[in-house]
């Protein structure tokens, strides 16, 4: 019966969706009601996190029916402890995007219900693709989600829209229809080692060391360029700043929250554990862009004129942080990645919320319109300020624990490429410590808190630096959006272990399917 | 055996009915025939074709194989045709139907200015469509190449002429059909002389026999080689595969959009039905010597597809290109010599061949005075103003991109797997990249319709009448089933294969 929990967790949201699209004359009722389903999902996960055995079996709260037998094809749902934290995050994280856009101001001509309807099911689809335990089913998802995220960039962003859009399709359609040809491939295999074939993810699993190397490779890459643009790795990143960029801000919250994360995850699931050999062989390369990416993303996001810029480009920096994690293969660097993929969402979410508030107030992206903002809105500044921390990995936060993990747990096996790795924390700290200091530190200062770049922002004379402004602080609502965020930062910083708990033993278990011994604690 | 005589004996009553019955009654005479006779074809074929084909029986002395795949593609042509048939006879969108009254009429002359104005329409378009229609299933089931060419004749020279009879746009209607007929007639040629040198090599026309001549001869093979390349321009022509696609574009453009509906989804099916059965039968045991042949061309089709398909400003066009490079996935489907192959080749066909014509019955919708806004700018803000007709074509759309849970994506995959299975993975992984770049072109529309504002003097989209809309229904409902429930199609599909 458990596997049931699993199905309604996936068919809620689209069910939520259906019925909110139907709400579009009463903006109101379309909200309330796409929040309530929202939160329904979030009671859902719980009880789905409750049913969950850390140290169970491999694949938990499994639920399947045949699909399309004609070839093997199962609609499989199921999860291990590293998809279970993607699917808990979220829960967590839809109800507060939902919160956070509740005075989206849409483009002319867009309608709140659209909106809203697109979100859900969205969500179901970002469910869909972690709870799949068939490559195929996998499949469907991984491209289906694309659908939902390309028209609400395209239709509800900012002013390039459109090109962001097409650029995000393109860019995600290429890497799946390249993935396309592997998971053909890997079903072709399988049917000659199994005389039939199957997309069944744990026996593909438990042949992949049979496949021979070279053949292995050739299907691992199909997989590795899909998830490398979806991560992203440097060079296929290029789409992320656009879409992150002109996306709505609850929109970009799921992007670089979990949309992404689908990349990192295929890594260990179908990567590691279909492709030992493979992901053994390939490793140097994805570790050398993985480095790359850690010191590009921290210069560039360093560099950045653009907030909502600067913000996917920090997540380029820590996307390279959970792939060397991953492809260091230690426990505790494997663990290290799924919890920093957790944190991402939180910390990277909750920088882009930040940064959205202080664009709705302002009217404007640009840090040079802005400054001394936390002399006007200090409650705001205060959440600023917890998010870059967070972002930067302070200890007490809950990045730091996963990005220790990381370092520490990668050291022993990739010294040199973690020793770099480690400049990107001090990176980190500056271009957090710098944005946080142009937004809101010195005297007010700027266009957009004089009123001059189209926000309510205004000042009663711009030349007076003390002037009374109209830039208020945050409002109930928003502050109910961050607390939550805030509160699992510093719960997570302080006892990730409940969250550990149910990712090692699929990190071991993982660690086992991909044939790694663990450096660590052979003690060496 | 039954279905093909009722179908062209239908279209000779049809012509009787022209003949002799009064102007007033010939449409909804027609239209009723034409329908009840595909529908008794179809009748027949579920329920005694079955029992007829078992392992599949060559009636006519072995002019014709009746066997599973030819079952399943009559069911298919039955079921296109029948669609095609109902935006053919749609009166209420372009008022009067998309036919002209008198075709001889020369375009731009005082008569055809005074013509333009009356209702009338050409009720000849019933019997030419059921002709064409019979001669398609008489191409699939064919089983020596002579009556395979009979078959393209008879398929081919009812298109010609229904090319010729848009009522708007009569000149490059003409041109279309002008255009049409003599690069058919063309390759007609190049299938006859192919099938004439393969006679000559083999001492026979009979699928069969050629493929044990080639099997174990002694004989010189440059008859054939050249017999065997002569015949595959022929039938690639007729497919619209590139490098051999160049009349398809314009014949898309000028012919009346129930026509280009019909072609595109019936002449494909046809097509590559024949094609199939040519390959699997005839060829097999010849087939490492034209397999890479046929490799280049099935890459030249889907990159020319493609990449000309991203250059096109008339939305007809850009359709036709879009097949150009279907056409090539369906032949990377086609080469792959086994039954996988085949199965999947038809289930490709069944599933684009609803989406073309759902796709075409939504084109004609989309109007402004001068009749049918091909033109894409046209088309911005469409769903502003109709969001269902904008949703039903970005669905259709995404189809064509092959996206999961529609039509397209089963059928992509299951071509693209036996084609990596019989060892063709390099012309897969083409076809995907080829999918990529083709998936921008029809994000381009989607763009258009639901991302830009709608001009002052846009196009409207005319409340369709009920044949139309039944039209387009079926069409969306297969591509959403066949996407999301694709497995009652793929088991008929694979029920078994080609008997010679």
């Amino acid at each position: 019966m458990n596997g049931l929990v699993l199905l309604a967790l996936l068919l809620l949201p689209l069910l939520g969706g259906l019925v909110v699209a139907f709400l579009r004359g009463n903006d109101r009722a379309a909200k309330l009601t796409a929040l309530g389903f929202a939160l329904a999902e979030l009671v859902l996960a719980a009880v789905a996190w409750a049913g969950f055995t850390p140290g169970g079996d491999r694949i938990q709260l499994a639920f399947g029916v045949d699909w399309i037998p004609a070839f093997g094809v199962r609609f499989a749902l199921g999860v291990d402890g590293i998809a279970l934290v993607m699917i808990a995050l979220i829960a967590v994280l839809v109800p507060i995007v939902i919160g956070a856009s509740w005075e989206e101001k849409l483009p002319e001509g867009r309608t709140v219900a659209g909106f809203f309807s697109l979100l859900l099911v969205m969500q179901t689809f970002m469910i869909g693709v972690f709870a799949a335990t068939d490559v195929f089913l996998f499949y469907v998802f991984f491209e289906a989600m694309l659908v939902p995220a390309y028209f609400l960039i395209g239709r509800f962003g900012g002013p390039r829209r459109q090109y962001a859009a097409v650029k995000f399709f393109l860019y995600s359609l290429f890497g799946g229809l390249v993935m396309l040809a592997s998971v053909i491939g890997v079903y072709v295999v399988a049917s000659g080692k199994l005389g039939k074939g199957t997309f069944d993810w744990a026996t593909l699993v438990s042949i992949a060391k049979d496949i021979p190397q070279s053949t292995q490779i050739w299907l691992f890459l199909g997989f590795l360029i899909a998830f490398a643009i979806k991560a992203p790795l440097v060079p296929l990143h290029t789409w992320l700043p656009d879409a992150g960029g002109e996306a709505p801000v609850g929109v970009g919250v799921l992007l670089v929250g979990v949309l992404d994360k689908v990349g990192t995850f295929g890594f260990l699931r179908y990567g590691l554990s279909m492709f030992p050999d493979a992901s053994r062989i390939l490793a140097p390369w994805v570790l050398t862009l993985a480095v790359i990416g850690v010191i590009y993303g921290a210069i560039l996001a360093a560099g950045q004129t653009d907030m909502k810029r600067f913000v996917t480009y920090t997540s380029i920096a820590h996307f390279g942080f959970i792939a060397l994690g991953i492809f260091a293969f230690s426990t505790q660097s494997i663990s290290g990645a799924v919890l920093y993929m957790v944190n991402h969402g939180l910390s990277t979410g909750m920088l882009f919320l930040v940064v959205g508030m202080v664009m709705a107030r302002g009217g404007s992206r640009l840090f040079s319109d802005y400054g001394g903002m936390a002399k006007l809105t200090p409650v705001l500044g205060g959440m600023f300020f917890i998010a870059g921390l967070s972002s930067l990995a302070l200890p007490g936060t809950n990045s730091f624990v996963s990005e220790f993990l990381v370092l520490i747990g990668s050291f022993p096996r990739e010294p040199v490429f973690t020793i770099i790795a480690t400049v990107g924390m001090v990176l980190a700290a500056l271009y957090v410590l710098w944005a946080y200091q142009r937004v809101m530190q010195g005297p007010v200062r700027g266009n957009a808190l004089v009123g001059l770049a189209g926000g309510p922002g205004s000042a009663v004379d711009p030349a007076s630096e003390t002037a009374k402004t109209k830039v208020a602080d945050l409002s109930k609502r928003e502050l109910a959006v961050l607390t939550p965020l805030v509160v699992l930062i510093i719960a997570l910083g302080v006892y990730p272990k409940p969250v550990l708990d149910v990712i090692n033993p699929s990190v071991t278990a993982t660690m086992t399917e991909a044939g790694q011994q663990d450096l660590v604690k052979e003690g060496k | 055996m039954v279905p093909v005589l009722i179908i062209l004996g239908a279209a000779c009553v049809s012509v009787l009915f022209e003949a002799l019955l009064p102007r007033h009654l010939r449409w909804s005479v027609q239209v009723f025939l034409s329908l009840f006779s595909i529908a008794a074809a179809g009748a027949v074929l579920v329920t005694k074709g079955l029992g007829e084909a078992g392992t599949g029986v060559l009636p006519m002395a072995k002019a014709l194989a009746v066997d599973y795949p030819t079952l399943f593609l009559w069911g298919t042509l039955l079921a296109l045709g029948f669609g095609s048939i109902l935006l053919i006879a749609d009166r209420s969108v372009e008022r009067g139907g998309y036919f002209v009254a008198h075709a001889a009429i020369r375009p731009g002359t005082i008569q055809d200015r005074a013509q333009a104005a009356t209702t009338g329409m050409q009720t000849e378009v019933f019997p030419l469509a059921l002709f064409a229609l019979g001669g398609m299933m008489t191409f699939v089931a064919a089983n020596d190449l002579l009556t395979m060419f009979i078959a393209l004749e008879v398929l081919s020279l009812p298109l010609y002429l229904l090319c010729a009879l848009a009522r708007r746009r009569r000149l490059i209607s003409q041109e279309a059909a002008v255009k049409y007929f003599l690069l058919g007639a063309f390759a007609s040629a190049f299938f006859l002389y192919g099938l004439a040198l393969l006679y000559g090599y083999a001492g026979s026309v009979n699928l069969a026999a050629i493929a044990n001549a080639a099997a174990g001869n002694e004989r010189s093979d440059t008859l054939l080689y050249a017999g065997v390349g002569l015949l595959v321009v022929g039938l690639l022509f007729k497919a619209a595969v590139g490098p051999f696609h160049t009349w398809s574009p314009d014949v898309y453009q000028g012919a009346p959009t129930p026509v280009t509906a019909f072609m595109a989804a019936c002449t494909k099916v046809a097509a590559f039905g024949a094609i199939l059965r040519v390959f699997q039968v005839a060829l097999k045991s010849s087939s490492w010597e034209w397999q890479y042949v046929l490799w280049a061309v099935a890459i030249v089709s889907m990159v020319i597809g493609a990449v000309l398909g991203l250059t096109q400003s008339d939305i007809k066009r850009m359709i036709a290109y879009s097949s150009v490079a279907h056409a090539g996935f369906l032949l990377v489907g086609s080469i792959a010599l086994t039954p996988q192959g085949l199965s999947g080749t038809m289930f490709y066909l069944l599933a684009y061949g609803f989406t073309t014509l759902a796709v075409f019955g939504v084109i004609s919708l989309v109007r402004d005075s001068h009749g049918e806004a091909t033109d894409i700018s046209q088309w911005a803000g469409l769903a502003k103003r109709s969001p269902l007709v904008a949703a039903v074509f970005t669905f259709l759309l995404l189809a064509l991109a092959g996206i999961p849970l529609t039509s397209g994506f089963i059928g992509k995959f299951v071509v693209f797997a036996a084609a990596i299975e019989d060892g063709a993975a390099p012309l897969v992984v083409v076809g995907l990249v080829t999918s990529a770049i083709a998936a921008f072109f029809y994000l381009r529309i989607i763009v258009l319709m639901y991302f830009q504002e709608p001009a002052e003097d846009g196009p409207t989209v005319t409340v369709p009448g009920a044949f139309t809309v039944m039209a387009i229904t079926l069409g969306v409902t297969v591509t959403l089933l066949l996407g999301v429930v694709p497995q009652f199609a793929l088991d008929w599909a694979d029920l078994g294969v080609f008997a010679f």
